[in-house]
């Protein structure tokens, strides 16, 4: 008995530590409650652990650089920018909770996030009801700004293009530029966003005359492919795509390439990631939202600025992914609606959104009626271990 | 070896009694299902043979890998009639620690580093048997730790206890895996110890070169493949030895068949039963690491599906039967090979559970296991 008792203090011990570890960032947490009144309190929705973490600390650092940014600017109208940072995991479950605690528990006004397409679904929904305003950088689902009904939610706006432009113009590509008549495509049927580009992929690849020879679908926990691998040679396309996140596509690439399969591979801006294995991924391209060859003032200002702040292991300067442009776009766009609308009221700020105009790293941005941006779409390669620049699509 | 059965069986005693009045729907049932599998996977080989070759090898690959997950579940329930449900994590780990030798500290390329003479073959031997024997030491101080802290005092409470704590462990382990200290962002690609080679089969053996897509009908497989098949046979032979010949293996069935006469002729019964728990690890180890090595993916959960469908190949052969796990393990393998193939991969976890279902329904005691014996 008292052997077990030692034991279950140890325990208890090691609970106590471990709930103290990841204090790091929120310490925001402390002064809970009603904002007071010189400061905006900001909800910062990221995964920062799980299989996509890398989009949550890429995402996190984009937007509280702008954050720091203007806070050295002097805030808002004076007030201070306050971001509270927490775990969404990129999935539903844990996304609601942080998003109910950030509203109900911290009082914010404002949410930045969810990444995840099928996180941020649910989390539009309680910022809807709840009165709250959010743009995610990075949630690319039609669904999420729309109602059932087509209508624009009210309160909820992105930084990114959506599913429908980007399969759109993957499948537009593939065909023009690369001059594939046959496709393959592969899908996580379980996925909105893959779901999503899979699908306008499918469309628009038909209406231009291109002949589907083979569909496969996966979920996210596969990660043997020889199968799906197998039935792609046996098809024989002349282009495969895979709108999925770097993970997959690292399994997925790497598995054919070993299997000597020599056919390019299409993606999204799922594909975008430090992580993505260069090797695996050679031949490859991508549709994404930015990219740091791009030449514009903008980008060339924050690539410094993002160098400036984070390092990576070896201590050089990070090079920005874009879903640190995205986060910095869409801080960005958030800061510059409150500074036109000039008080903390969610309508107001709404309404300045829906007027912006804003000169932003990934592009000039305007939003729609259905609260979408519009701006450019740049196409990437993957070739010889780098990722390079190929085209800019206008919308 | 063959381990007497759990004392709860459901089944069919003494068989051939008296049929239940409707048991035809369900054998019938059966029937039609057996003709549907057979004529799926009969006209698929008549269809495209190679195609089908291709996804045999992918099952058998699965299915070794399998068959040395499922060793562990069969020795532990045959020694203390527990399901341990943490064995998938056990498996998991052998992969993360694998990681971390290889992608953090490097070790793999100790020999080269303490003798920059050795030829660069041997060298990755050498630097990658290493890494899997690490990786299989650690599994092993990890099962013996929660077998003593976790089991051992349960082990006279009701067996439920026992298979409650093995789920708590199992979440443990999982979750403890996703902290962001042990699974950070960088994690992805797994790096292997050693480079991936594939051959593919017409006219012939040939390697197959990066950027040449072999030509059509090509049956390919690689050196991953081939090191998975030989390690998972080697682990059956060591097995058997070690069940049939040794002193250890005596007591272990001494052990499974009667535990408190065991104690009484002398063994000691503690040690036997954290040298299952070791040895069951030390497989897990391998196999996580040759996974990992295989799919080059390692995530907090990897362990989850692999480990119940390695438990699935266990009852399927006959839980507490070492052949069996072996049998039941090519068995899934296979069946998941072909769902991917010839109906979609999504489904494949659908069928692995079908097939648990119609095991218990059918079989309980699995294909090697045996009818109840009475105990005195």
């Amino acid at each position: 008995m008292r052997k077990l008792r030692i034991f279950s203090v140890l325990i208890l011990a090691v609970m106590i530590l471990a709930a103290c570890a990841p204090a790091g960032g929120s310490d925001a947490g402390d002064d809970a409650g009603s904002a007071s009144a010189g400061e905006i309190k900001v909800g910062v929705l990221v995964p920062l652990s799980g299989q996509v973490s890398t989009f949550g600390v890429s995402t996190r650092d984009g937007i509280l650089l702008a954050v720091n940014q203007w806070n050295e600017k002097g805030g808002i109208n004076g007030m201070k920018i306050v971001p509270i940072v927490e775990d969404g995991q990129c999935t539903p479950d844990p996304a609601v909770n942080a998003a109910n605690k950030v509203i109900d528990q911290d009082g914010v006004h404002y949410i930045l996030g969810e990444v995840c397409s099928k996180a941020v679904i649910p989390v539009s929904e309680i910022a809807s009801a709840k009165g709250v305003l959010m743009i995610t950088p990075t949630g690319t689902a039609d669904v999420i700004t729309l109602n059932a009904d087509g209508t624009a939610k009210p309160y909820v706006y992105r930084a990114c293009f959506n599913d429908s432009f980007q399969g759109a113009v993957g499948a537009a590509f593939a065909f023009d530029n690369l001059g594939a008549k046959k496709a393959f495509l592969m899908t996580d049927q379980a996925n909105d966003y893959v779901k999503g580009l899979s699908e306008t992929f499918k469309a628009t690849w038909l209406e231009k005359g291109g002949e589907v020879v083979g569909e496969a679908s996966y979920t996210s926990k596969d990660t043997d492919f020889s199968a799906i691998i197998a039935q792609i040679k046996d098809a024989n396309p002349d282009v495969v795509y895979l709108p999925d996140y770097y993970n997959i596509v690292n399994l997925v690439m790497k598995q054919a390439k070993e299997a000597g399969l020599n056919i390019p591979f299409v993606g999204g801006d799922g594909w975008d990631s430090s992580d993505l294995d260069l090797a695996a991924a050679d031949g490859g391209y991508f549709t994404n939202h930015y990219s740091p060859d791009i030449q514009s003032p903008e980008v060339t200002k924050f690539l410094a600025d993002y160098g400036a702040a984070y390092k990576d292991d070896t201590g050089n300067p990070k090079v920005p992914d874009a879903l640190a442009a995205l986060g910095y776009d869409a801080a960005n766009m958030l800061f510059t609606a409150i500074q036109t609308a000039g008080v903390d009221d969610v309508d107001k700020v709404a309404e300045a959104l829906d007027n912006i105009e804003l000169v932003a790293v990934s592009g000039t941005i305007t939003i729609d009626e259905f609260h979408n941006p519009v701006k450019d779409l740049t196409i990437l390669a993957v070739k010889d271990g780098k990722v390079n620049f190929e085209t800019v699509v206008k919308p | 070896m063959q381990f007497p059965l759990s004392s709860s069986k459901p089944g069919i005693p003494g068989a051939v009694k008296k049929r239940a009045p409707l048991a035809w729907v369900g054998q019938s049932f059966l029937i039609i299902l057996a003709i549907i599998v057979v004529a799926i996977l009969g006209t698929n080989l008549v269809k495209d043979p190679s195609l089908f070759a291709q996804y045999f090898i992918s099952g058998l690959q699965l299915g070794f890998v399998y068959a040395m997950i499922a060793l562990g579940y069969t020795m532990v329930y045959g020694i203390v009639k527990l399901i341990n449900f943490a064995h998938g994590d056990v498996f998991m780990v052998g992969a993360f620690v694998s990681y971390y030798c290889v992608a953090r500290f490097q070790l793999h390329m100790w020999p080269l580093n303490v003798f920059p003479s050795m030829s660069v073959g041997l060298a990755t031997i050498l630097g990658s048997v290493s890494v899997i024997l690490i990786s299989m030491i650690v599994c092993v101080v990890l099962a013996v730790t929660i077998e003593k802290v976790a089991y051992k005092p349960l082990r006279d409470a009701p067996r439920i206890a026992a298979l409650i704590t093995a789920i708590g462990v199992s979440f443990f382990l999982e979750y403890f895996g996703a902290l962001s200290f042990v699974y950070t962002p960088r994690f992805i690609p797994y790096e292997r110890p050693f480079p991936v080679t594939a051959w593919y089969i017409q006219d012939g053996i040939h390697k197959v070169v990066a950027g040449v897509t072999p030509p059509a009908g090509a049956i390919t497989f690689s050196n991953i493949f081939l090191i998975i098949v030989v390690a998972s046979i080697i682990v059956q032979i060591v097995l058997q030895y070690l069940v049939r010949r040794t002193k250890m293996g005596i007591a272990m069935r001494a052990t499974s068949f009667d535990k408190a006469a065991a104690r009484l002729m002398g063994i000691n019964v503690d040690s036997v039963i954290s040298f299952t728990f070791a040895i069951g690890a030390a497989f897990a180890g391998l196999g996580g690491v040759l996974y990992a090595i295989a799919y080059s993916s390692i995530w907090a959960q990897l362990g989850i599906l692999p480990g119940l469908k390695a438990f699935i190949a266990a009852v399927l052969g006959g839980i507490g039967s070492i052949p069996g796990a072996l049998v039941g393990a090519l068995i899934m393998g296979q069946a998941e090979a072909m769902t991917m193939g010839f109906i979609s991969t999504p489904m494949r976890d659908a069928v692995a559970f079908t097939i648990l279902i119609l095991v218990l329904l059918v079989r309980p005691t699995g294909i090697f296991g045996e009818p109840e014996q009475e105990k005195a």
